[in-house]
C-alpha cells in the first residue's frame, strides 16, 4: 500500500447474478477500469454464469419483483409480460445512452483485455461446457485459481 | 492555468488537459504523449485526427464509438495508449478529459 499510494491496479470482479441492471454494473466496471488503465477480470458464478450463456445472454431481464427501486407494487410486478415490458423499456433507454446490448459489450470486454472467467462449481452445477459460453471466455477457474489472479499490490475485489 | 508545451503557452486543467483545443498543434500533441510515456508513430495521429475531427463535430466519444469508427479498433488503441485509451489520446489531442462512463 505505502508504495502504490492506494493507487488501484487491478479490478477484480465477481458477477453472482444476471438481472440486467447487475450484468450492465459490472460490465460498467470493468470497461471503466481499462478505460483508466487498469486491469480488470470478471468471474462469473452461479447465476452470473447467464451473462457468458450464449443461450441466456441476449434475453437477460431486470427483476420487477422484489426490486424495491422500480417503485412498482409487488403484485403488480408479478403480473405475466411485466418483466418483459420492464426489460425492454429499460434496453431502450439504455440505446439512448449508446450502450451496448449483452452480447456487443462482452465483445468490448474481450477486445479491451478485460479477462472473462467461469467459475468451475458453477459449471458443473449447471451442467455447462466451455462450448455453452460466449467464445472469447478466458476459461473456467476454481475459488481459488481466481484468487490467485489477485497476487500484487492495488488489487481490489468487487462482489456483485 | 498556463503551461509551456514545445514552447508554446497554452492553458490547462489542473490534470493537464488542454481547454482550448484552437491552442493545439502537432508539436504539442508530440509533447504531451512524450509526459505520457509515448513516441508518436502514424497510427497515434490517425486515433488524434479522428478524436479532434469528431470533438470539432461535438460528437461525444466513447469506447463503442471507437470500436465502430472503422478508424482503429479497440484492440489497437489500448496497443497505442495503453494507460487509458480515450483519456490519454484526448490529451495528446488538446482535448477535454472524455466525460463518458463507456
Amino acid at each position: 500500500m505505502s508504495d502504490t499510494k492506494g493507487k488501484i491496479n487491478k479490478m477484480l470482479i465477481i458477477l453472482s447474478k444476471s438481472t440486467l441492471e447487475n450484468v450492465y454494473a459490472c460490465f460498467v466496471l470493468a470497461n471503466g477500469a481499462r478505460m483508466e488503465g487498469i486491469e480488470a477480470e470478471i468471474f462469473c458464478t452461479f447465476f452470473g454464469l447467464d451473462a457468458i450463456n450464449k443461450k441466456k445472454l441476449d434475453h437477460l431481464h431486470t427483476a420487477t419483483v422484489g426490486n424495491p427501486a422500480l417503485n412498482m407494487p409487488t403484485m403488480l410486478g408479478g403480473l405475466p409480460g411485466m418483466e418483459a415490458l420492464a426489460s425492454s423499456m429499460m434496453k431502450k433507454e439504455m440505446e439512448k445512452i449508446d450502450m451496448p446490448d449483452v452480447h456487443e459489450f462482452l465483445d468490448i470486454l474481450s477486445a479491451s483485455g478485460v479477462k472473462l472467467w467461469a467459475c468451475k462449481l458453477a459449471m458443473d452445477m449447471f451442467h455447462l461446457k466451455k462450448e455453452d459460453l460466449y467464445d472469447d471466455i478466458d476459461g473456467v477457474l476454481t475459488v481459488g485459481e481466481f484468487y490467485g489472479r489477485g497476487e500484487g499490490e492495488g488489487t481490489h475485489m468487487l462482489f456483485i | 492555468m498556463e503551461k509551456t508545451i514545445a514552447d508554446r503557452t497554452v492553458t490547462v486543467n489542473e490534470e493537464g488537459f488542454m481547454t482550448d483545443a484552437a491552442q493545439w498543434c502537432k508539436e504539442i500533441g508530440e509533447a504531451l504523449a512524450l509526459e505520457e510515456g509515448i513516441c508518436m508513430v502514424d497510427r497515434h495521429w490517425v486515433v488524434v485526427e479522428y478524436l479532434r475531427d469528431q470533438d470539432a463535430q461535438g460528437v461525444p466519444m466513447s469506447i463503442r464509438k471507437i470500436k465502430n469508427s472503422g478508424v482503429v479498433d479497440i484492440k489497437e488503441i489500448y496497443q497505442l495508449f495503453p494507460k487509458g485509451p480515450l483519456k490519454v489520446a484526448s490529451k495528446v489531442a488538446g482535448l477535454k478529459k472524455p466525460a463518458s462512463c463507456l
